[in-house]
């Protein structure tokens, strides 16, 4: 290295702004050889690859893209069908406590049917019971009557039968003050 | 005189207030004069040739590792590649030229701003320890294949009338003036563009490996009795030095392919 820094002869022109020519030839040689690489392959090399990159991002953008639109939609659809089963549901409620009400009404009024029959069925018998003790007892008191009419008076009236026209007329009178006290 | 400077600053016995007198051995242009390391029918092969060749060497095999089997999903070696293709690809092609235009003319920059830079590397690499770029010569080569795209291109877009309009810039609204400010832009545009292309960048690498070795060798030279401090001082100055050629050189390899840039983007545009 030392003799490589050795300075050239003394005679040697000194202008350092006048080139030599061999180092331009060197020069454009050295430089020639990196321009060609560069131009015919590396720079196509590289761009190639950048240029995919490129896609490659922007495919990946389009995916993510496409993506989200398709869950909007599903989303949608699921708001969709759910809306539209809370709207079936409360139609099924509604109708549901429709036919309760419904249900219930008729139940009450099948009771309510139920009871007044029973309650005319009962006023039925008694007043079938209360006409049945009433005819007995009419018979009943008829008879003693006469039969006390007849130990008083000494005579039978048993065979006047007219008499008992008296007796229910008696009666009758009877009942009609009865009925007019009730 | 200055036939043995290199050969004293690495003379042991070359120091400041030794017996044999020896006086500083400043750096000069025989920096930047090398002995051929062969020769081969009169074509003397130096060391700067040789450093031309390793940077195409290094430029490629670097970039072949991470292009070379490029992936979608890069490694970390492609992903630096990436780094530094995107940088000249739209920091400065697609700023100056536009998407557009500028297309073809990514191979040619991206080429051009690695190749500039790791010339300008060797600068503070050790042992080899010379920006290439500080010998005249390349970057007159870089300069020449610039002019070659923009003066040509000029004529293609505009046809030969505006091309000549658009290089020396006349336009009819500045009056009698025009024809001094055609012939500026003339003198200037056509004529001292490639020269000021290359030496800003020949010439910030040639001073600043002036200031590297005049450091170094002073660092050297001062390391002697009480001269002590002033190699230490001289040391640390060294340091600092290249750390600031590490900024330099990628800021000179940026501004010549955006120099470049801006000459083929005026070619294009539409004459003032």
């Amino acid at each position: 290295m030392i003799a490589n820094l050795v300075q050239l002869a003394a005679e040697e022109k000194q202008n350092p702004l006048i080139p030599p020519g061999p180092e331009l030839l060197v020069g454009a040689i050295a430089f020639a050889i990196v321009f060609f690489f560069f131009w015919k392959k590396l720079i196509p090399n590289i761009n190639k690859v950048l240029e995919e990159r490129r896609e490659a991002i922007e495919g990946g953008i389009e995916k993510a893209d496409a993506a989200q639109t398709e869950a909007q939609s599903v989303l949608e659809q699921y708001k969709a069908q759910l809306a539209e089963a809370r709207h079936e549901a409360a139609r099924l409620r509604q109708e549901a406590q429709e036919q309760g009400a419904q249900l219930i009404a008729e139940m009450r009024a099948e009771g309510q049917r139920q009871r007044e029959e029973i309650v005319a069925a009962g006023h039925a018998q008694i007043e079938a019971d209360r006409k049945a003790a009433a005819q007995s007892l009419r018979q009943d008191v008829g008879q003693l009557a006469t039969e006390l009419a007849g130990k008083l008076v000494g005579e039978s009236l048993e065979e006047h039968a007219r008499q008992s026209r008296t007796i229910d007329r008696f009666l009758d009178e009877l009942d009609a003050k009865a009925e007019a006290t009730r | 005189m200055s036939a043995d400077q290199t050969e004293l600053a690495f003379d042991w016995s070359c120091r400041i207030s030794s017996d044999n007198g020896c006086g500083f051995p400043a750096p000069g242009l025989h920096s930047f004069l090398f002995k051929p390391i062969f020769e081969v029918g009169g074509f003397e092969f130096n060391k700067v040739m040789l450093l031309a060749l390793i940077t195409t060497m290094v430029v490629i095999t670097f970039f072949y590792a991470a292009f070379g089997k490029a992936k979608v999903v890069p490694g970390k070696l492609q992903m630096i590649g990436e780094a530094g293709y995107d940088f000249v690809r739209r920091g400065i092609v697609y700023e100056t030229l536009g998407k557009k235009e500028g297309e073809k003319y990514v191979p040619l920059m991206v080429s051009m701003f690695f190749f500039i830079w790791i010339m300008n590397i060797w600068s503070v690499v050790p042992l080899s320890q010379f920006p290439v770029s500080s010998v005249f010569a390349y970057p007159v080569v870089l300069a020449v294949i610039t002019y070659l795209i923009w003066v040509p291109l000029t004529f293609k877009r505009h046809g030969f009338v505006g091309g000549w309009k658009n290089i020396t810039g006349y336009d009819n609204s500045l009056g009698p003036i025009k024809w001094l400010v055609s012939f500026i832009e003339f003198f200037s545009n056509l004529l001292v563009r490639p020269f000021t292309h290359s030496v800003r960048l020949f010439a910030n690498m040639f001073a600043g490996h002036l200031m590297l070795v005049m450091f170094t060798v002073a660092s050297w030279y001062l390391l002697n009795s009480w001269m002590i401090p002033a190699a230490g001082v001289s040391f640390v100055m060294t340091m600092a030095m290249i750390c600031f050629e590490l900024f330099v050189q990628a800021v000179q390899a940026y501004v010549f392919v955006l120099l470049a840039c801006t000459y083929i983007q005026g070619a294009i545009a539409e004459h003032h």
